[in-house]
């Protein structure tokens, strides 16, 4: 239906959200990112990395020093042009973390001030309907303060989606309930998306939340979005290490290129590793940031050996082993680098091998799992705090 | 019991709320909204008149009202009449003596509201003029009333500023409680206490109204 109304930037169509702030402070922003219309987009970065201000840009709560905001074919915010509609105008649902609702209404009450470009008379069905949609039937002259932590989120939901927004936008909305209730929630959001076909930003600290909910994530730092992609991409190929230590990935180390008679190698030490990609366009001698998922090193088994030993075999010193249920958290020492290797796999595995600390054990790393980090320009000037 | 001091006391006290409810409002939402250049020194002169003795405030209030002083003798050129010892001066002064009392209550309450209630306003699509009447003012409501009631009782009460701008002109400025303390001079107790006991029952009925009306809040507790 939306016949191709003007780019809007990179890889967003008319009916999608483009959003592009860029301020040198108070706040500093440099964050571009888009949202396809009934696409999930979660905007993940440690506290202070802007997430917020970004949200509320978009609502048209805060106005950024330069940029451009263009969602539904519409052209919201455009600091150059000195144009920006204000909230009213701008047709967004904004759930708010602590959710904002209006104390002195009922549930319907607050349902129904988002319900004003409705006839009077319909106003109050309309509301209804929207509190049976979030399951709230017979809740609707409760105020909130008569109501639990995720009722009152499902009353910010109805009334953000009763106006019916071009955008709705999610600010940590799972974050003051409890963890049974959050489930729920989250669940509900999922099926939720199937029905609106807007896109939906939503702003959380919570990765799991963030890779269980979202098709793609931002990752910001310091107002300046890092890298956008699937989980499974960022976890797996995060672009750069910062993007990888704000993930909460660890296994970043620095390498050397070198070539040997059996081809390019990556030297990471005394070993010379095999990778599956990446290494064509390098240069021998260039030295190379690369990350490795835990999931693709491979424990050599003692005493037994199988297949896959031939590949980037490595041996460390176990110095971490953390046994948290069904699952050991092992961290292995290296005597030329100060990084640890981190991966996990079941306990009795660990057992079975008779893993404890200050044993060496072999390991394989997986050569399609290198991850190859080429000029990764550092943006971060230090570590985040975490 | 003197009437005619008892009906200038009440027209007094209701003209004084009146008036004062708009200033309160704007004044009191500005005050706790808005961050302003001066915003202390804004706030320092508002409760001037709280810590000010009566009589010093009276006096000051006389002096601007003379004809020699800027104020009264714009106010002659204007409306052709003095303020010293007129009703409509002793209204002037008790609009000034009361400001604290509108204003305060006025601002606590618009503090309290989080701001981001307003933005959710917004975002619902309300414009600031219906934000303020359909989700501030109810919010507010109970600081109002309390507003309007300090000042009524209060100026119910005044008697320094009363008396230093306006004398005691029966039918114009002698307020109940100016009355009560001519009747003391002139040593007719009896006369002294039917009229204490009518301010007494005034005061009391005003705040029982207060109370009755800012406690009718059901959705504070669920």
């Amino acid at each position: 239906m939306a016949e191709s109304m003007q780019a809007v930037g990179p890889g967003a169509s008319g009916e999608g959200l483009a959003v592009s702030l860029h301020q040198p402070g108070p706040i500093p922003l440099a964050a571009d990112f888009h949202c396809e219309a009934g696409e999930l987009l979660a905007l993940v970065g440690p506290s202070g990395s802007g997430k917020t201000t970004l949200l509320r840009a978009i609502a048209g709560l805060y106005r950024p020093a330069s940029g451009i905001i263009r969602c539904a074919g519409e052209t919201w915010f455009d600091a150059s042009a000195g144009r920006s509609r204000p909230p009213q105008r701008r047709q967004v649902g904004l759930v708010f973390q602590d959710y904002a609702l209006f104390p002195h209404l009922t549930a319907r009450g607050n349902v129904m001030v988002a319900l004003d470009h409705l006839p009077a008379a319909e106003r109050r069905r309309a509301a209804d309907r929207w509190l049976a949609r979030v399951r709230l039937d017979g809740l609707a002259e409760r105020h909130p303060a008569a109501l639990s932590g995720g009722q009152r989120q499902r009353v910010a939901l109805a009334r953000a989606l009763a106006r019916n927004p071009r955008v709705l936008l999610l600010d940590e909305p799972f974050s003051a309930v409890d963890q049974v209730t959050r489930r729920r929630l989250q669940r509900e959001l999922a099926l939720l998306r199937d029905e609106i076909r807007i896109p939906i930003v939503l702003v959380t600290h919570d990765l799991d939340e963030a890779a269980a909910l979202a098709d793609r994530l931002c990752v910001l730092h310091a107002g300046r979005s890092l890298q956008q992609a699937p989980a499974e991409t960022l976890f797996r190929r995060p672009a750069s290490p910062a993007v990888a230590r704000l993930l909460d990935r660890h296994n970043v180390f620095t390498g050397r290129v070198v070539d040997d008679a059996a081809g390019r190698r990556l030297q990471w030490g005394p070993w010379r590793l095999e990778v599956t990609h990446g290494l064509e366009g390098l240069s021998p001698g260039q030295r190379i940031s690369w990350y490795l998922p835990p999931s693709d090193v491979v424990l050599h088994r003692r005493g037994r050996p199988s297949r896959g030993e031939r590949e980037n075999p490595v041996a460390g010193r176990v110095v971490e082993m953390a046994v948290l249920g069904g699952i050991t958290y092992l961290a292995l020492a290296f005597d030329h680098c100060d990084d640890t290797l981190r991966f996990e796999l079941s306990t009795h595995a660990a057992r079975r091998n008779g893993l404890a600390r200050g044993e060496r054990v072999g390991v394989s790393l997986l050569a399609s799992g290198i991850h190859l980090m080429p000029d990764a320009a550092d943006p971060l000037h230090a570590p985040p705090d975490r | 019991m003197d009437w005619t001091a008892l009906s200038v006391s009440l027209r007094l006290a209701g003209l004084t709320c009146l008036l004062l409810l708009p200033v309160g409002l704007w004044l009191g939402r500005a005050l706790a909204l808005s961050r302003f250049r001066g915003r202390a020194l804004c706030e320092a002169l508002v409760a001037l008149p709280l810590v000010m003795p009566p009589t010093v405030l009276g006096f000051y209030l006389m002096q601007a009202f003379g004809v020699q002083a800027p104020f009264g003798a714009a106010w002659q050129s204007l409306t052709g009449g003095g303020l010293n010892f007129t009703f409509t001066g002793i209204l002037l002064a008790s609009l000034v003596a009361n400001l604290p009392f509108a204003v305060q209550p006025i601002q606590r309450a618009f503090e309290t509201i989080p701001p981001n209630l307003r933005e959710a306003a917004w975002c619902s699509g309300l414009s600031p003029t219906q934000t303020l009447l359909r989700i501030e003012l109810p919010l507010v409501w109970p600081g109002l009333v309390s507003a309007l009631a300090l000042t009524f009782a209060h100026t119910l009460g005044e008697f320094g500023v009363i008396l230093m701008v306006g004398g005691a002109i029966d039918g114009e400025t002698r307020t109940l409680a100016i009355a009560i303390y001519d009747r003391v001079q002139a040593f007719d107790e009896s006369g002294a206490a039917v009229m204490s006991a009518m301010l007494l029952l005034v005061s009391f009925l005003t705040i029982g109204v207060v109370y009755g009306l800012a406690g009718r809040r059901r959705w504070r507790r669920g």
